[in-house]
């Protein structure tokens, strides 16, 4: 028994970048603890998506096909990882600090009466263990934490773009084991009636090495497609600050701050940002951050690398002109 | 209608976090709000008991007495009455801990729908929600941005990464607030006078029948050690120029300086 456990979530058989960063963390775990990595992939016909965890290095797979996990609901998918960490008692458990890991974790970890560690960013290995950085208050402040003795397994969600990816190897194999769980229709109390999807092949934000966000400088919703083609040139993700979301300019998924998402992008581009306290808390991780706005005074100045004080509605064009050049030749 | 919502009281967003001496934050001169989140709860559970021209809404807590003063905002907003849970013993508790204590609470009272917060701004766990909801056994649907109640059951709208799902669950059911759920409401001063005489109901561990060994640090699965603050930014350089020049050279420094691109 014992392992570091790494919840797969797959689409059609495809795994996001964090899966492979959770891989990389778990691998360093399991050394550091002397278990194995193990994965569980959850679904409907499952066994064909196997290869990639085993190239990234895991150990042992876990394959949980049931036509009732076919699609995610809260009911399915704890009931059925709760049944299989009771049965191999894993001491780590990691999902991502996603809609689905977010939605998954804390209702896993309260039916085995276990202890939760939420949107980790760092993880120290010491003599007692491992101890986890996750941030208070959107990042104005770090906690160290750790998990008690009071529960075998921990739980932990793991934030995006926190950890360096395992490297897939071709050929590198593992141990699959089919596991059953006993998941029926009646075990399900909710019952998914429709799922909307955006179109757009846009990245998530937490996932984004860069995202272009605007702010009350935007003026509109139509606006915001200056934002948008740039975005398109640069492969980036959107974003906006409280005051773009409270015009409803652009929906609250793509706030960026205190309570909306804390981002972690290579490159952050604030158009028409004032840089209120709460929207610093979600940026502060990223590496570069680029303020265009036409107040020299505007806070988002103070924490910028780089900024240009001027119009963005002529700026941001320029921009996007400018890296279309360059990055095309 | 029976409506339970859970809220916490948080710092407010504007509040620059230092650390004491003792290397914990320090809350002096810090103002105590509803957290975010919490409030948009507590409007759609009003907003759900004046659309039905009945029904209850109860603000449930744990914590200090200055979480009061969060409560009766509620009150103003036009919740009925509280519950406080508090308890010495609680003291160095984690979100295992205080689900358990919610949960227990809940179990004394009658409830169609519990509503909560989907994550506090201040530790940002998303977990009390989930975790009630296993303890009473009662489906949940978390991140929900808008909620259609019919005979015995409800349509949540979840939040997902890439767009959203339409979520059918019968009641009793628990569902955790996102964003466009509500939009909460300034009270009116007829509701902050009426907020005064609403009563709470003030609990401690021994009066739920918890005892003191499952909560608080001897129950917690987690334990914090220490906190650190991050490393200010500084400021950067404002590129000089006309638009036209000072685009082509930051585009030129986040190639070869910043090498980001």
């Amino acid at each position: 028994m014992a392992g570091v456990l790494v919840f797969a979530d797959q689409k059609n058989g495809t795994y996001k970048q964090v899966i492979y960063e959770m891989l990389g963390l778990g691998k360093k775990a399991a050394e550091h603890l002397g278990q194995e990595l193990q994965a569980v992939v959850i679904g409907k016909g499952v066994d064909n998506y196997v290869a990639p965890l085993a190239e990234a290095g895991v150990d042992k797979i876990f394959v949980i096909n049931n036509d009732q996990l076919e699609s995610y609901t809260t009911d399915g998918y704890s009931k059925a990882l709760t049944e299989l960490i009771k049965q191999e008692k894993p001491s780590l458990v990691l999902l991502a600090h996603d809609a689905v890991g977010k939605d998954l974790a804390p209702a896993v970890a309260q039916k085995l009466g276990a202890g939760q560690i939420s949107d980790v960013v760092g993880v120290n290995f010491d003599e007692q263990g491992l101890l986890f950085k996750r941030p208070l208050y959107a990042g104005k402040v770090f906690s160290f934490v750790r998990f008690t003795d009071k529960a075998e397994t921990g739980i932990v969600t793991v934030r995006p773009k926190s950890f360096d990816p395992a490297q897939r190897q071709a050929g590198r194999t593992a141990q699959v084991v089919s596991f059953s769980v006993n998941v029926t229709a009646s075990d399900l109390r909710q019952i998914v009636k429709d799922v909307i999807r955006k179109t757009s092949a846009r990245v998530d934000l937490t996932e984004a090495d860069i995202i272009v966000a605007g702010g009350r400088g935007m003026k509109s919703a139509e606006n915001f497609k200056i934002l948008e083609e740039l975005a398109d040139v640069l492969g980036a993700a959107v974003g906006a600050s409280r005051a773009a979301v409270d015009e409803k300019w652009i929906e609250p998924q793509y706030q960026v701050g205190q309570s909306g998402k804390v981002v972690s992008p290579t490159l952050y581009i604030a158009c028409g940002i004032s840089g209120a306290i709460q929207h610093l808390a979600g940026i502060t991780s990223s590496k570069c951050i680029v303020a265009i706005n036409k107040d020299p005074e505007a806070e988002i100045f103070k924490v910028a690398d780089y900024g240009i004080v001027g119009d963005l509605f002529e700026i941001v064009p320029m921009l996007t002109q400018e890296f279309k050049k360059v990055l095309a030749g | 209608m029976k409506i339970v919502v859970l809220m916490k009281q948080t710092f407010d967003t504007e509040t620059r976090i230092n650390l004491n001496a003792e290397g914990a934050i320090d809350e002096t001169g810090v103002n105590y709000v509803v957290n975010p989140f919490c409030e948009i709860a507590t409007e759609e559970a009003i907003r759900i008991k004046e659309q039905l021209g009945e029904g209850e809404v109860v603000i449930l807590s744990v914590g200090p007495d200055r979480v009061e003063s969060a409560m009766r905002q509620c009150f103003a907003m036009g919740a009925d009455r509280g519950v406080l849970i508090n308890d010495p013993a609680l003291e160095g508790g984690d979100e295992y801990t205080t689900a358990l204590v919610l949960a227990k609470a809940l179990s004394n009272m009658e409830y169609d729908i519990v509503l909560a917060g989907y994550q506090a701004v201040d530790d940002g766990s998303a977990q009390i929600g989930a975790r009630v909801a296993e303890l009473l056994n009662i489906p949940q649907v978390t991140v929900v941005t808008k909620l259609e109640l019919s005979d015995g059951k409800a349509i949540a709208t979840r939040e997902l990464d890439d767009g959203y799902e339409l979520i059918e669950v019968p009641l009793p059911a628990l569902f955790t607030a996102q964003r466009s759920l509500a939009e909460p409401r300034y009270p009116s001063m007829k509701g902050v006078i009426q907020a005064k005489k609403k009563p709470i109901q003030r609990l401690t561990l021994a009066d739920l029948g918890i005892s003191a060994d499952e909560v608080g640090a001897k129950g917690a699965r987690v334990k914090g050690e220490s906190l650190v603050l991050p490393e200010p930014r500084q400021a950067g350089k404002i590129i000089e120029g006309e638009p036209a020049e000072a685009t082509v050279e930051l585009v030129r420094l986040l190639r070869e300086e910043a090498k980001v691109l």
